[in-house]
């Protein structure tokens, strides 16, 4: 890989809407490659938003600013491109699919991405050979592998069933939304071990999450705080700290207050 | 006299000794009050009950070519199976519109003792008290198409079992339309199954003339004897020319089981009837269809189950996929007797409209003068589950890729009740094919044209 730029994303002025509501009011956020940025606050403040807009979510408007991912205009490109660039969002609820296989889900993804970059389709032995390696990470049972996509599974299944497409996929940029919900001590352990087995200089993370209990695995750069659809606060990782402590109210409070004024 | 029926009432009367010369006495003997009966018919219209999408006097209306001299359709068996063929290992027979002709292997060998499968028109003379006995006898009197079928057919296919007869490998019929003009082809089929025979019996509808203009009136009857276990998958992959109108009709003795599995995978209209007769107890009935729908195609099944007796099951399940300006249509009728105690009957039609052109119908239907049963019956339709196609892109799937492996995934629990394993595979592969827009020619024929 040749020398890339540091900046991976930046996000300028970011507004978005749903069903006519706005829910972005002007997110500005840079992530270089290498870092892992956390992004808290507290319900209904926009951060899954802001990841189904950066990956592409047709229910939600673009109403203004700008994404460049690695020298694209992200906005402008369809979910499908978004992911062969190397964007990857792991779903805070992952989606069931009834009757397709993880195996022919995971073949038409990756296949799909080695046609874009023009590269033959990949050989069965192959494939199976990369399933069975990326499994690993996250220690995800074959029988889950022979299912239909998350058909069944539980809640740590599912997230680890995430985490393994992450690995597959190899994105340069991650977002994880609220991944942490709905796992218990070991599945989380081994869904963060998972993330930090990708992590490397080249590539960069967004941890979106309600608790500070993740960030104990995955150690972030920057935590970033969101409330009413802007980024109020960022900091180091004390911050997160801070508000496991103290909670939301406090930044609520300073918030409104200077939104009167 | 409806203006439709007059002209084929009219054709018959000034062709009979023709029509009659070119086939079998038990079959002639039935066409006299067959005209007779036409002639006091009526013509469902479109829009009338039961007939939201078919037009069944815009089918009948045109001036058809009907073959009555028996004149031999050239009938290339490798052309339009141009695909590559799995090993079916099936007993395989033709028909070539509805002329029976057997293929260049002799199975008479390999058939248990007794079985005898073959053509209608040969076998009433070769065996007439056990056609006389049969032929004509479920087949509804008071309804035009079949009615028109008995006036009309010359030949088909019988599959006899006799008593405690199993044949285990598959029984398929290719059925071939050819030729250069609009023709009506009546095509007639009877299969017989004696106390405790078996069989899997695989129909192929295809044509070989795709441009040209076909209406197939088809009528299928169906003796299950008591104990016997026979299975009907009926596929169709003809063409957007052909018009086909398919009536499968079957009589259920004590204990026996009757799977009818209708596929409409390629076709122009098709109103495909089913109705099955629960005379005694003990049986089981699996109705099963696949409708996929593009263009301006019209699948249109239409389903009957008479319990008339007691500790009977029944179970319906119809699915069908609706792209371009297609209409389907489902009407399910379950009709539960007096004195039919304990049954239990389901029923569920599901449906995916992928275009905002096509259009389904669907009509379930429950008639039940019994207190002691348990029936259901449900339908929906909707739309590809949106969730699911946008986590399938943010994957990389592209969301022409993302619909077809949703459609495949819908379409995937009927596949799976297909009993025969190489059958389920193939047609796994031919909704596949189908839903990605690939003409999808038979791959289930023996023809074993792969090898050329």
């Amino acid at each position: 890989m040749s020398k890339q730029e540091k900046e991976l994303l930046k996000v300028t002025e970011l507004r978005a809407s749903i069903e006519g509501k706005e829910i972005l009011n002007g997110i500005n956020l840079t992530v270089n490659r290498g870092e892992v940025h956390a992004i808290m606050g507290p319900n209904g403040s926009g951060k899954s938003t802001l990841s189904s807009v950066l990956v592409g979510n047709p229910a939600y408007k673009v109403t203004g600013g700008s994404v460049n991912f690695h020298g694209l205009d992200l906005l402008s490109l369809p979910a499908e491109t978004r992911s062969h660039e190397g964007l990857f969002l792991s779903f805070q609820y992952p989606v069931e699919i009834p009757g397709v296989s993880m195996m022919n889900f995971m073949r038409a993804a990756v296949n799909a991405k080695r046609k874009y970059f023009g590269e033959a389709a990949m050989s069965a032995g192959d494939f199976l050979k990369l399933m069975k390696e990326k499994r690993e990470v996250v220690e995800l049972d074959n029988k889950l592998a022979s299912r239909s996509v998350n058909e069944g599974f539980s809640g740590g299944e599912k997230k680890r069933n995430e985490i393994f497409q992450m690995a597959v996929l190899e994105p340069q940029l991650s977002i994880l939304d609220e991944t942490d919900s709905g796992l218990d001590i070991d599945a989380l352990r081994i869904v963060a071990n998972g993330v930090n087995k990708l992590k490397s200089a080249e590539n960069a993370t967004i941890v979106i999450t309600h608790y500070q209990r993740l960030l104990d695995y995955i150690k972030p750069d920057f935590v970033h705080v969101l409330y009413k659809g802007r980024i109020v606060m960022t900091g180091g990782p004390e911050l997160a700290l801070e508000l496991e402590e103290k909670g939301y109210d406090w930044i609520k409070e300073k918030e409104d207050k200077e939104s009167v004024k | 006299m409806d203006k439709e029926l007059r002209q084929y009432i009219d054709f018959y009367k000034s062709e009979r000794d023709t029509i009659s010369a070119n086939s079998a006495e038990v079959l002639n003997a039935e066409r006299e009050k067959s005209a007779e009966a036409l002639g006091t018919m009526h013509v469902p219209s479109k829009g009338a009950e039961n007939y939201h999408v078919t037009d069944i006097p815009s089918l009948l209306s045109p001036d058809y070519g009907i073959n009555i001299k028996r004149i031999s359709m050239p009938m290339d068996a490798a052309t339009p199976f141009k695909c590559d063929v799995p090993n079916l290992n099936a007993l395989l027979y033709y028909q070539c519109n509805d002329e029976f002709r057997t293929s260049d292997r002799d199975y008479s060998k390999q058939l248990p003792e007794g079985v005898i499968i073959g053509s209608l028109r040969e076998i009433a003379e070769s065996h007439k008290s056990i056609i006389e006995k049969y032929y004509n006898r479920i087949a509804p009197h008071d309804e035009v198409m079949p009615v028109l079928n008995t006036l009309l057919a010359q030949d088909g296919v019988v599959v006899y079992l006799p008593k405690n007869s199993v044949v285990s490998r598959p029984i398929q019929v290719v059925n071939v339309q050819s030729g250069g003009v609009p023709t009506m082809v009546s095509r007639r089929m009877l299969i017989i199954a004696e106390e405790n025979a078996q069989a899997k019996i695989v129909l192929c509808d295809h044509s070989q003339s795709p441009d040209v203009a076909f209406l197939v009136n088809q009528v299928i009857e169906i003796h299950c004897g008591a104990s016997s276990n026979i299975e009907i998958y009926d596929m169709e992959e003809s063409s957007e020319t052909t018009r086909r109108v398919s009536g499968i009709y079957a009589r259920q003795q004590r204990d026996s089981q009757l799977t009818i599995d209708t596929i409409t995978l390629l076709n122009g209209m098709s109103r495909n009837n089913v109705k099955v007769e629960v005379a005694e107890k003990g049986c089981n009935t699996l109705l099963y269809g696949i409708g996929i729908g593009r263009e301006k195609g019209i699948v249109d099944n239409n389903t009957y189950i008479q319990h008339h007796a007691p500790h009977c099951q029944s179970s319906e399940q119809y699915k069908y996929l609706l792209d371009g300006e297609s209409r389907g249509c489902f009407g399910g009728k379950i009709y539960v007797g007096p004195g039919a105690d304990k049954v239990e009957s389901y029923q569920s039609n599901n449906n995916i409209i992928a275009s905002s052109e096509a259009k389904m119908y669907t009509k379930p239907q429950l008639e039940i003068y019994t207190d002691d049963v348990k029936c259901s019956h449900g339908a929906t339709t909707g739309q590809l589950d949106e969730n699911a196609m946008f986590y399938m892109q943010s994957r990389g799937i592209p969301a022409e890729k993302a619909r077809q492996l949703l459609m495949q995934a819908f379409m995937e629990e009927v596949v799976e009740r297909v009993n025969i394993d190489i059958l389920r595979d193939r047609l796994k592969q031919l909704v596949g094919k189908r839903l990605s827009g690939e003409m999808a020619l038979c791959g289930t024929c023996g023809a074993k044209c792969a090898k050329k």
